[in-house]
């Protein structure tokens, strides 16, 4: 085990699979000498080689369809999309044509290929260096989509994402990628798509959340200790497929709900979670499943006071839990 | 000389001009044989359309030759893999998809290979072929298959990839990305641009300022190539051609703009007499592939009346067999709506 960050343990994940697997190689835009604009493949063009990790042209669109294509071929592309404001590009080609590969043609064909998003605020990069993007994907049948909070499950994810024979879409927020660091296992391990985790198990509510604001959720749920209220909070990991099991075995048990994330309210993450707590464990409930979101606005705004107006924190999400205590 | 009195190339050779490109007789009549099955087969889909048993039949009449000259290069080739479009049934056929497959995929019935009945048009993939026909959007197969051409290369195959569009198509941002890519990593690909001059309805003055789409490849620094689409053997010998120059190695790929005629509506769901003349459907009607290789082969000899009778009644016996069976066949059971999603 070593301490690293979130940038780390992607890197390291990538790195053991191409080490490993042959079919597996590396697509995008500043991926070679540049190692990437936040690093990700740093040093990986001299260690792969250039038939390996390809610098790409500034067009989304065509990394998204080649990285399909390779796969057609049985290779396995990791493409990576600089940020996530410049996906809608790569739409056509994740949204209507890779997820519908496999149900497309009855099973035959599959699209086994990683496309990594960085995604995410609290970084001054205003509205479009910034954006949420997973309330448009985590509805698209034929895709994975995962979003991990920390290092080691980023690296654990990762390695089960490359190895899929699926689309995975893999969001990483910025904001994890320096400032949230954990003990990683220097050797390969896997951790399976699909399972939400209890970050910290509770009695009274159940916080659910994903990405940097499980951290806010951990910090709250410490914060409410002085308040006698228990908080379980449940890092889902996976927004596409949701465990619904893990979701309600753990509202079942406390009775109570909240969803927690940065991207807008209206058709979020939350609001399915929502649904399917209301649908599958409505007689257990002691409250109204509640929701703290970011905003119904485009993305954060850049000033320092509308970026911090715009995002979840700590106090917020401890307030809400106190609403929700009380109830 | 064609029927409207210009030159053929294909026909003021000494040697005529299939044997020069390695086709020997009986295989230009195998070929012209499978031509007039396909016109047949178009026009029973069109039939069946209006009789309300087939939702939809995007006509390939005007295009055979470009389609189905590709596929017989691609076929005699041995290593190549196709990325057609929804106006490919003739090169599907030539690929070796039966045209009992072809009725079912059409009406939607149980069985093809290709979907399950999940799409139309026989679009998807089939273990049977070297192709991938994921969808009808237009212009999303090229960068697909530039990747797929990547992948042959990384692997050290020569497989050569085949991806035909339209000039609609062609004004897609993502025709610009697949191009340029291909460019850069020279990779083993051929643009195949059957060029109708119309885009459902928009004129090719309303889709792009220049004469021939061809002009577009020294863009991107790779040979751009006219080609008259409705030449059955200028197509084969164009797309031999970029084959050899697709595995040389100084090559790459290579832009076949062929110069196509459009002899139906956009697809059956189109009326085409709300945006063209006569006088242009009568120009369009004088470059019929079909009748183009007819006059080619009676012209040697090679075919007369009586044999072109007789493939004409074969294919209408074949057609209406199919149309017999397809329509007999099961619909794929409600079951085959779920599963299938996510590869296991």
């Amino acid at each position: 085990m070593t301490v690293k960050s979130t940038i780390e343990a992607i890197r390291e994940a990538m790195r053991e699979e191409l080490a490993a697997d042959p079919r597996v190689m590396v697509l995008g835009e500043d991926v070679g000498t540049r190692g990437g604009v936040f690093l990700a493949t740093q040093n990986f063009i001299e260690e792969f080689g250039e038939h390996r990790i390809i610098d790409t042209p500034l067009a989304e669109c065509s990394i998204a369809g080649v990285t399909l294509g390779l796969s057609f071929k049985g290779l396995r592309p990791i493409a990576e999309i600089q940020f996530s404001d410049f996906w809608w590009y790569a739409a056509n080609q994740l949204v209507g044509e890779a997820s519908r590969v496999h149900y497309g043609t009855n099973g035959y064909l599959s699209a086994p290929f990683v496309v990594r998003i960085p995604y995410g605020g609290g970084v001054r990069g205003g509205l479009f260096h910034s954006q949420y993007i997973e309330s448009y994907l985590y509805n698209t049948p034929g895709l994975k989509v995962i979003a991990p909070s920390n290092p080691y499950d980023a690296k654990g994810l990762l390695k089960s994402a490359i190895r899929d024979d699926n689309p995975v879409i893999f969001l990483e927020h910025k904001k994890t990628y320096r400032a949230v660091r954990g003990e990683v296992p220097d050797t390969s391990y896997t951790i399976p798509i699909g399972k939400a985790e209890v970050k910290r198990p509770g009695e009274d509510i159940t916080l659910i959340s994903y990405g940097l604001a499980i951290h806010y959720g951990m910090e709250a749920a410490m914060l409410l200790e002085d308040e006698d209220v228990s908080v379980e909070v449940l890092d889902l990991r996976t927004l596409r497929p949701l465990d619904n099991e893990t979701i309600l075995e753990s509202v079942k048990r406390t009775g109570k709900a909240l969803i927690v994330h940065e991207a807008s309210i209206t058709g979020g993450v939350g609001a399915e979670v929502s649904a399917i707590i209301a649908e599958e464990a409505f007689e257990y409930l002691d409250a109204p499943v509640s929701r703290l979101c970011g905003p119904d606005l485009p993305a954060m705004a850049f000033a320092p006071t509308l970026e911090d107006g715009f995002m979840v924190n700590t106090q917020k999400i401890s307030d809400a839990l106190l609403k929700l205590a009380a109830y | 000389m064609s029927p409207n009195g210009e030159k053929s190339p294909s026909s003021t050779k000494a040697m005529p001009a299939h044997r020069s490109l390695g086709l020997t007789d009986d295989q230009l009549l195998g070929f012209y044989a499978q031509m007039v099955l396909v016109r047949v087969m178009d026009d029973r889909l069109i039939a069946l359309n209006r009789q309300g048993k087939v939702p939809l039949v995007a006509s390939c009449q005007g295009s055979e030759a470009a389609s189905m000259g590709l596929a017989l290069a691609a076929k005699t080739d041995g290593s190549c893999f196709l990325f057609p479009y929804y106006r490919d049934m003739p090169l599907k056929l030539v690929m070796g998809v039966s045209p009992m497959e072809t009725m079912i995929g059409h009406i939607g019935k149980d069985g093809n290979t290709f979907n399950g009945g999940r799409q139309f048009l026989l679009q998807g993939a089939s273990p049977n072929f070297p192709m991938i026909h994921l969808s009808n959007v237009v212009g999303s197969n090229l960068s697909q298959a530039v990747g797929y051409a990547m992948g042959c290369k990384i692997l050290g195959e020569d497989t050569v990839v085949f991806a035909s569009f339209g000039d609609g198509g062609s004004s897609q941002g993502e025709c610009h990305e697949a191009m340029n890519f291909a460019g850069i990593h020279k990779l083993p690909v051929v643009f195949c641009c059957y060029n109708n001059r119309l885009a459902i309805s928009v004129p090719q003055e309303k889709q792009m300022a220049i004469e021939d789409l061809a002009d577009r490849a020294a863009g991107y620094g790779f040979p751009g190539v006219v080609v008259d689409g409705t030449d059955s053997l200028e197509v084969f010998r164009a797309a031999k051609e970029a084959i050899n120059r697709a595995r040389d190695s100084s090559g790459g790929p290579t832009f076949l703009e062929l110069k196509v005629e459009r002899l139906k509506p956009h697809t059956s769901d189109d009326d085409d007499t709300r945006y063209r003349t006569p006088e242009d459907m009568e120009d369009s009607l004088r470059r019929d592939p079909l009748m183009r290789l007819n006059v080619y082969l009676m012209g040697l000899g090679i075919l007369t009346p009586n044999l072109d009778e007789q493939f004409r009644q074969e294919a209408r016996a074949e057609v209406n067999r199919v149309t017999d069976a397809a329509e007999n066949a099961p619909w794929p059971d409600v079951s085959n709506l779920h599963g299938r999603l996510y590869a296991p």
